[in-house]
């Protein structure tokens, strides 16, 4: 009688899919959302903005001016406005429709020629650094746009430095944002999906009034959390599929490594996420407040798992937190499998986290199933 | 065995916060009996049921029920009694046969699909078999929930107010099968507010703020209360039952149709009553109180 029975976790298992199966609402909700959002963030989310709105201040129409906004345009980064005044160009700074005002002084092209080193200003609207960051990392590379048609004495002199730095952007040589963003992005979306479900798992039976009645009969914790949770296994999967699909196809994610790998990781991640649901699910006494606590637990994901911010530019006791989160290393084990082809040995460092987090996570749910309505 | 109890729970104490729900309560049922649950709301009635299934663990007391020990045992005797929530708490998304083949499943029965299609025969619930259950009136949940409970052939029946808000002929039904079961050897405690479902009952255990008050036959209930009434009969009732409800001695007086009923424990005061102004002008008799002059006297006794 103490020990786990498969018949009764079978039945349990029976029922849970019969009742997910009849909410259409909720399942077309947990297949559908993932693809909106993964299309939604996918092409939304942009760390390395181009074409950015920049106001130009001239006073005449050199040749050496002209080749100096040809040169910025060819960056990429920079949409030239010309503009007629100084006050033009801060009224566009200050209400954020120019995030650039490139000011070349009167006689830039004779300042040129005579040598002078003249200044071109550049104002930078910094109140999002990263909007602004490449585009003026580009800027570096314009001093010596002029330098073919001037003569070789007025030319920039070459880097005095006496050795050369060379950057390979690699993975990712074209530093698209997208291919950085889609696998933390598959692992949001799987939060989203996979630990609210369960987290109502518990608590809507409470609130139906079902509990007591599944109290009041021979099953053991274990027998019914297992049951809870299996079904949205083979769901995650569902989703994993669809969600790879479109980040493969759409967005155009390599998969440098093993697909089996990754499966095996999102697996164990999921299962993470529906084990801390029904935790939360036994812990919280209505369907509020285990929405709330499902919340508190999403905001950690988002912000110290290395998603949205680098994990190395955090302080060590919040990469410490961010450690504890099996998405912190799902995400490194997506990136890694996916755009650098790492293989079992090099990913397993991150693997073993999440198992040890299900292991825990589980006792504590079993634990907290409470048997009696005391 | 036979002359066990079914239920022998002694000195049973339960306190949620400051507030004693159950206060020393002591019940012994013996097989085959049904066995009525009565008391205002919040007396403790649910919560003893829920004890004596294991769900409440009682801060003092114990006991045993079929023979096992509701404190220690608790697994054990969930898979020999039927127990029926007040709210129903089978699944609305489920149909009544599916609901019925979890719980099959779950206690692990030898052949669920026969056994269910047994229960649903008997029950009269098989043209609604594959209704989803959350479409069923009142009557017919009430129904689906006590065969769940006896699905697995349970020995006891805890059934808490199960007929609450079903109409007067799908309770007689109901009542009926609990008569049937009962004739085959179930023992059941059932909890109630309705007089004439007390009536039926074998034996009548009436529960004032978690205390025993009285118990015995609905015969012997209503002679130890000593309870005196009257029925007038004549013009006005209404209007003299509220003028008589306030004169000293008079604990109730209700209209029925055509009479009415005063009672109290206290013959001369009622005589008074009777001989008032407002009583004088009315035909009365003496006769014997029936349970619901005693209930009514009870509940009234029970609040200070």
């Amino acid at each position: 009688m103490n020990s786990f029975s498969f018949r009764r976790f079978r039945a349990v298992l029976h029922k849970e899919w019969l009742q997910i199966r009849r909410d259409y609402f909720t399942l077309r909700m947990i297949i559908m959302l993932p693809v909106l959002q993964l299309f939604l963030f996918g092409y939304a989310i942009n760390t390395n903005p181009k074409h950015l709105p920049t106001g130009l201040i001239t006073a005449d129409h050199s040749q050496d001016e002209r080749s100096l906004i040809a040169a910025l345009q060819n960056t990429g980064y920079y949409d030239i406005i010309p503009l007629s005044s100084e006050a033009q160009g801060e009224q566009g700074l200050a209400d954020g429709s120019l995030l650039f005002v490139v000011n070349i002084p009167p006689n830039f092209d004779r300042l040129v020629d005579r040598g002078e080193k003249p200044t071109i200003l550049v104002d930078a609207d910094a109140t999002d650094p990263s909007a602004i960051g490449n585009a003026t990392a580009a800027l570096a590379g314009l001093s010596n746009v002029l330098d073919r048609d001037l003569p070789p004495n007025l030319r920039s002199q070459p880097a005095q430095a006496p050795f050369q730095v060379a950057v390979h952007a690699r993975y990712n040589p074209e530093a698209l944002t997208v291919l950085n963003i889609v696998p933390g992005l598959i692992c949001i979306v799987l939060i989203f999906s996979t630990l609210f479900v369960t987290t109502l798992a518990i608590t809507r039976e409470t609130e139906r009034g079902t509990m007591e009645n599944l109290l009041a009969m021979p099953l053991r914790p274990a027998e019914v959390m297992l049951a809870k949770v299996v079904p949205y296994i083979v769901i995650g999967y569902v989703q994993v599929s669809i969600i790879m699909v479109i980040a493969v196809a759409v967005f155009g994610l390599p998969v440098r490594g093993s697909l089996l790998l990754v499966a095996l990781a999102l697996g164990l991640f999921i299962t993470s996420n529906l084990l801390l649901g029904v935790t939360i699910s036994t812990i919280a006494r209505n369907q509020m407040q285990a929405i709330q606590m499902a919340m508190f637990m999403l905001l950690p994901s988002f912000m110290l798992s290395g998603f949205l911010f680098p994990f190395k530019g955090m302080p060590v006791w919040a990469q410490w937190i961010g450690q504890i989160f099996p998405v912190t290393h799902t995400l490194r084990i997506m990136r890694s499998v996916l755009l650098k082809g790492d293989g079992f040995m090099d990913v397993l460092p991150e693997l073993w986290p999440i198992i040890l987090f299900i292991a825990v996570i589980g006792v504590i749910a079993v634990r907290s199933y409470r048997e009696t309505l005391d | 065995m036979s002359d066990a109890l079914v239920i022998d729970a002694r000195d049973l104490h339960k306190t949620y916060g400051t507030r004693k729900v159950v206060d020393g309560l002591t019940l012994a049922v013996t097989p085959g009996q049904i066995c009525g649950f009565l008391g205002a709301n919040g007396s403790g009635k649910t919560t003893t049921i829920r004890m004596l299934c294991g769900l409440v663990k009682p801060d003092s007391g114990g006991g045993t029920c079929l023979g096992m020990d509701i404190l220690t045992d608790a697994q054990k005797i969930r898979l020999q009694i039927g127990y029926m929530t007040q709210r129903f708490s089978f699944y609305d998304d489920l149909t009544v046969t599916e609901n019925l083949e979890f719980v099959a499943e779950v206690y692990g029965m030898a052949n669920p699909k026969q056994a269910v299609a047994g229960i649903l025969e008997r029950m009269g619930l098989r043209d609604r078999a594959d209704q989803l259950a959350g479409e069923l009136s009142g009557g017919w949940k009430q129904r689906l929930a006590l065969a769940a409970c006896v699905l697995h052939k349970p020995k006891l029946l805890l059934l808490d107010e199960p007929t609450s808000g079903v109409d007067a002929k799908a309770r007689r039904e109901f009542w009926d099968l609990i008569h049937d079961m009962a004739g085959e050897g179930l023992t059941v405690l059932v909890s109630t507010h309705y007089m004439d479902e007390a009536a039926r009952c074998s034996r009548i255990v009436y529960l004032s703020e978690g205390k025993l008050v009285v118990q015995g036959t609905p015969d012997e209930v209503v002679q130890a209360s000593k309870l005196i009434t009257f029925v007038a009969t004549g013009a006005n009732l209404d209007a003299t039952a509220v003028k008589l409800r306030t004169m000293p001695g008079v604990e109730s007086a209700a209209v029925f149709g055509a009479q009415m009923h005063i009672a109290g424990m206290n013959r001369a005061a009622l005589e008074q009553a009777r001989a008032s102004p407002v009583g004088a002008a009315l035909t009365w008799h003496e006769v014997p109180p029936v349970l619901e002059d005693v209930f009514i006297h009870l509940l009234s006794d029970s609040k200070p």
